[in-house]
């Protein structure tokens, strides 16, 4: 029982309390009994009034008086007094209820329920939640009833604002007030009502009050979401942006007939690409859309394409809006001339169509622009070819500086481009940061807190976003993560939160220049091969427990996270060129983390071993994959039973969802607890065309 | 030396996994050595849930009498997780429920009852796990829940319109387990969830209604049992909920609240249908789960030495379930059900 102590009640109290049960249990048979015989006497009423005073919660109680009154309107006799009278009764019960418990729904919603009638006085009702708030400032029966009152007596939103000032005012720790304040601002915000437009006033004296709450102590959590909430606010751009693309703006694409290196511009050496010729366009937008199709963005080019694009979201729950769009161009049956450069451009937001998931229309016309040409005619893969095994070995890994003279045409500059695609920030934006950086500076000379620290390295981060496109680099990357550094050794409880907020700072960090991109880019020759390799991007031993700044990493073909503590790579599915995959000895706990895998057909060689995958009875991420278990997806039963024969449907179904799709030739899954024998022998016939695993050429 | 992980090893001391990292050079070893923290102390909790099937007389078996379903479920549930479901006459169970059901397809909380969703999910829980789905008229109890579908998109919990996005999570969830998930507007139901979200990023009951864990669960379940979790802003509403566990280890339901076992379902299971279950630590949860039972009577209670009840007695359990507490069944987050019960319900062709 909530709050109540576990020792045994004294010999008194218990023979009080056997009492008080007798009594109980007999107007509830009494009740019970009138119920099922439509009994609505005065004296049946009386029974359940009284139930419903000790008992609020006797549900059925309640629905029996709403049938007693709704009998009494139905008699034709009666007048306007006596129907006011009876709903007067009906309050004055619910009052005796909620005084008993006034967390009791079935009470609240009685009170509702009469008042809908439009029978009885709303006057009182503010003046009885004065009485109610006061015993329990947080009690969201009583503010969602507030909410209510407010709408029927159309008190204006500034009254109701003016409320949980008064509120905050006499103590700041009110969470459920700076809550309604939030609802009620939202509104006055997007209603542009007079005095919240343009909302940078109104936005800085929230700033004012906050700081108040913070500052008094900080270690009070009423106030820590409200000013994430106002810096979200500040910052947020309504309208969908592109950030990145694929190709990148200004690029020259060098299209490869085989998968030979020669010449300048971008390899394309992704097997998938080489086998069927087709280039895949990825736009990557700063949140999720829908709408893109051959009707809101604009493909122009010399290509003979024949027939409209087809634009792919790409999510992992099969959802119709997605932050990453890909649509591929289909090379093979274009007579494209060697050494002649294809300009293509692409337009978007010329037209409606567009729109983020709140409603907000696309609205900064843009266009990507890059070149497209052919090296060497087009040659079929020879047949039979044997798939060469690929070795993460170190000594396969070359740093740009040793391998610059031999392979002066790898050109890693093609690949990553730096895009101006944001538009810049306003000033006031800008300027409110500054201000919070400086007061949330003070704060932390006066106290060492964690909501300061954290504050500040998310001021900090804001600052490097919005100045990002002018300034080109983070300069405050190495103050953030020194501040969630020390923020995991300040609250362990929650280090791990921290870990993954310094992983995404270090690799925006990484990701934010090409020079310091370039550090983490390595040459991949295999020794037994005689060309050139990869480029593979090596981000190995970073303690990274978490992926992201996959915007500016869309060109990857070759990536090595190995030895990291990730859990998810939640995003990567924007990776469409990715060929290579090294996720080894990380904390993979489930096939369904995996997922975002299923978007990426280029995929060939995949390393997870020395992970958790099997270890754990609670798979984290099972809701964020398109399953039966949410309906997203019909389970494959024909092709799981035709692969795998007899194989239990229940031990394997995550495993075959994320292989099935993918065609790769090469998997690494030993130091898995799941990887036993019988598994093995699964994956062999749910993916035909493995050649290797874990090692060993398969027949 | 740095801390690889950490977890409990059959049940009883706890096992630290340890990474040493000399330059050049790398030797991991496990290190084993008991603490004192207490156990789960598993049999005496069936007692303690048995015990209380039997008791009708005391005052709360009266107060609690008309939700009677909902305790069936948290006991029966609590049994299944500790593996002991078959020490239940199946037949008394179910033929019990049958009784509670309406004419309109509803069942009731109890005999005599009014039908009410609150209780037709748990009828329909209690029937699954015992995979006794079949002696329902699914139809019916479909028709009783699609009519309770508002315009906009909420749904109500019985005849009398109280709107609520608990009801939306137990209609959705109800018609899933049934297969019926298409005889509602989903998109219309998704829509409503989503007017109910917050600066937090949490949801509260209706439209401007406060974040509050217990609602979270229920609409953050509800979207994912529709496959749309991708609505949910996951780092803002993960940091609300982590931010819920206090310097006991225990989980409060709001901010500046005090901690209750019943949050280490609701909050647990939101954390992990949203994949930031790691952002809080589950050793002091754990702990915390453990010193609020009642190790000579059995059963557990909201914080410790408090008087306990079966349903914080299933919340302890199946929050230690989504721990992964050596001994006690995995239990699926959105459906509030044993993973087994869930993969008999969509795999079990």
């Amino acid at each position: 029982m909530h709050g109540r102590p576990r020792k045994a009640p004294k010999p008194e109290d218990a023979a009080a309390l056997s009492a008080k049960a007798e009594k109980l249990r007999s107007l509830q048979s009494q009740f019970l009994a009138n119920h099922h015989y439509r009994i609505y006497t005065k004296e049946a009423l009386e029974i359940s009034a009284k139930l419903l005073e000790i008992n609020p919660e006797s549900y059925t109680a309640w629905n029996y008086r709403k049938l007693a009154v709704e009998h009494f309107l139905s008699q034709s006799h009666s007048d306007l007094d006596s129907v006011k009278s009876i709903f007067d009764e009906e309050l004055k019960v619910v009052e005796n209820a909620l005084r008993q418990n006034f967390k009791s729904y079935g009470a609240w919603h009685h009170r509702k329920w009469v008042l809908s009638k439009e029978y009885s006085s709303i006057d009182k009702e503010l003046r009885l939640l004065e009485r109610f708030q006061k015993a329990d400032p947080r009690n969201f029966h009583a503010w969602n009833y507030r909410r209510f009152v407010a709408e029927l007596l159309k008190r204006s939103d500034e009254d109701e604002l003016k409320y949980t000032e008064d509120v905050i005012g006499a103590n700041f720790s009110n969470y459920s007030a700076w809550h309604n304040r939030s609802i009620l601002l939202s509104k006055l915000l997007r209603e542009r009502r007079e005095g919240y437009c343009p909302k940078e006033k109104a936005l800085s004296e929230e700033y004012e009050h906050v700081h108040n709450a913070l500052f008094t102590d900080p270690d009070d959590q009423s106030g820590w979401f409200y000013h994430l909430w106002l810096l979200d606010q500040t910052t947020k751009t309504d309208a969908p942006v592109l950030v990145s693309s694929w190709p990148p703006c200004g690029s020259n694409i060098t299209l490869q007939g085989n998968k030979c290196l020669h010449g300048c511009g971008i390899s394309l050496l992704s097997s998938e690409l080489s086998d069927t010729r087709t280039l895949p366009i990825i736009l990557y937008f700063n949140q999720a859309v829908e709408g893109i199709s051959s009707s809101t963005v604009v493909v122009e080019s010399e290509l003979s394409i024949t027939g409209d694009f087809v634009w792919k979201p790409l999510s992992t729950n099969n959802s119709k809006t997605a932050q990453c769009w890909v649509t591929y161009l289909n090379l093979r049956n274009m007579e494209l001339h060697p050494l002649k450069t294809y300009p293509v451009e692409i337009s978007l937001g010329h037209s409606q169509g567009i729109v983020s998931s709140s409603g907000c229309h696309y609205g900064h016309p843009s266009k990507i622009a890059f070149k497209l040409c052919v090296q060497t005619a087009y040659t079929e893969p020879a047949e039979g070819q044997a798939a060469k095994r690929t070795f993460w070995r170190d000594e396969n890994f070359q740093k740009f500086e040793h391998c610059q003279e031999s392979d002066s045409n790898l050109s890693v500059d093609e690949l990553i481009t730096e895009n101006d695609l944001t538009p810049t920030t306003s000033n006031w934006c800008a300027e409110i940061i500054a201000n919070e950086i400086t007061v949330f500076r003070e704060l932390l000379s006066l106290t060492d807190c964690k909501i300061g620290k954290l504050t500040l390295a998310r001021l900090l981060t804001a600052d490097d976003l919005i100045s990002f496109p002018r300034a080109k680099s983070m300069v405050h990357a190495e103050e953030v993560l020194e501040l969630y550094t020390d923020l995991v050794k300040l609250d362990p409880t929650h280090s791990i939160y921290y870990k993954d907020e310094r992983s995404l700072t270090l690799l925006r960090q990484i990701t934010s220049t090409r020079t310091s991109l370039v550090t983490y880019c390595r040459n991949f020759r295999d020794a037994t091969e005689s060309v050139a390799g990869y480029i593979c991007l090596r981000l190995q031993n970073l303690s990274l427990s978490r992926m992201g700044s996959i915007e500016n990493l869309l060109w990857v073909q070759m990536l090595d996270l190995s030895h990291n503590e990730l859990r998810s790579i939640e995003g990567l599915e924007a990776m469409q060129l990715l060929s290579c995959l090294n996720l080894s000895q990380n904390k993979f706990g489930s096939f369904t983390a995996l997922a975002p895998l299923r978007l990426i057909k280029s995929l060939k060689v995949l390393n997870i071993s020395y992970n958790e995958i099997g270890s754990h009875s609670i798979d984290t991420r099972r809701y964020l994959c398109a399953s039966p278990l949410c309906h997203a997806e019909e389970f494959p039963w024909d092709r799981f039973k035709i692969l795998t024969g007899s194989v239990n449907v229940t031990d394997f179904w995550e495993a075959f969802l994320v292989f099935e799709s993918l065609n790769l030739t090469q998997l690494d899954i030993t130091g898995n607890t799941i990887a036993d024998e019988s598994f093995r022998s699964f994956l062999v016939k749910a993916l035909p065309a493995l050649k290797w695993l874990d090692g060993e050429e398969l027949p | 030396m740095l801390i690889k992980n950490a977890w409990l090893w059959d049940g009883k001391p706890l096992c630290i996994e340890v990474k040493y990292l000399v330059p050049d050079e790398k030797l991991s070893g496990v290190l084993l050595f008991t603490c004192k923290m207490g156990e789960l102390v598993s049999e005496k909790h069936v007692q303690y849930i048995l015990s209380v099937e039997k008791r009708k007389d005391d005052f709360e078996s009266v107060v609690m009498e008309h939700l009677r379903m909902n305790g069936a479920y948290w006991g029966l549930t609590t049994l299944d997780l500790l593996g002991k479901l078959d020490t239940v006459d199946v037949d008394e169970v179910v033929s019990w429920i049958m009784s509670c059901q309406h004419e309109s397809g509803g069942f009731a909380g109890n005999v005599g009852h009014d039908p009410h969703i609150l209780y037709t999910l748990s009828a329909v829980q209690v029937l699954a796990l015992f995979d006794k789905l079949d002696v329902v008229d699914v139809d019916k109890v479909t028709s009783y829940i699609v009519n309770l579908q508002n315009e906009d998109g909420s749904f109500a919990g019985d005849m009398w319109g109280e709107v609520d996005t608990r009801f939306s999570y137990i209609a959705i969830c109800c018609l899933s387990i049934l297969h019926r998930l298409d005889k509602i507007n989903v998109e219309k139901a998704v829509k409503y969830i989503l007017s109910c979200k917050n600066m937090d990023g949490g949801f509260g009951c209706t439209p401007g209604g406060e974040s509050h864990a217990g609602q979270i669960f229920c609409c953050v379940g509800a979207l994912a049992l529709t496959g749309s979790l991708d609505h949910v802003d996951k780092d803002l509403l993960g940091w609300w909920l982590c931010e819920r566990q206090v310097k006991s280890g225990g989980l409060n339901g709001r901010p500046e609240k005090l901690p209750d076992v019943c949050y280490s379902w609701w909050v647990l299971s939101s954390l992990i249908m949203i994949d930031r279950v790691h952002w809080i630590s589950k050793e002091k949860l754990i702990k915390y789960i453990l010193e609020c039972q009642d190790t000579e009577k059995g059963g557990i209670s909201d914080r410790p030495d408090d008087a306990v009840d079966v349903f914080h007695t299933y919340f302890g359990v199946a929050g230690l379930s989504l721990l992964e507490y050596p001994g006690v069944k995995p239990i699926d987050p959105a459906y509030a059900l044993p993973v087994e019960a869930v993969n008999r319900i969509f795999f079990g062709k």
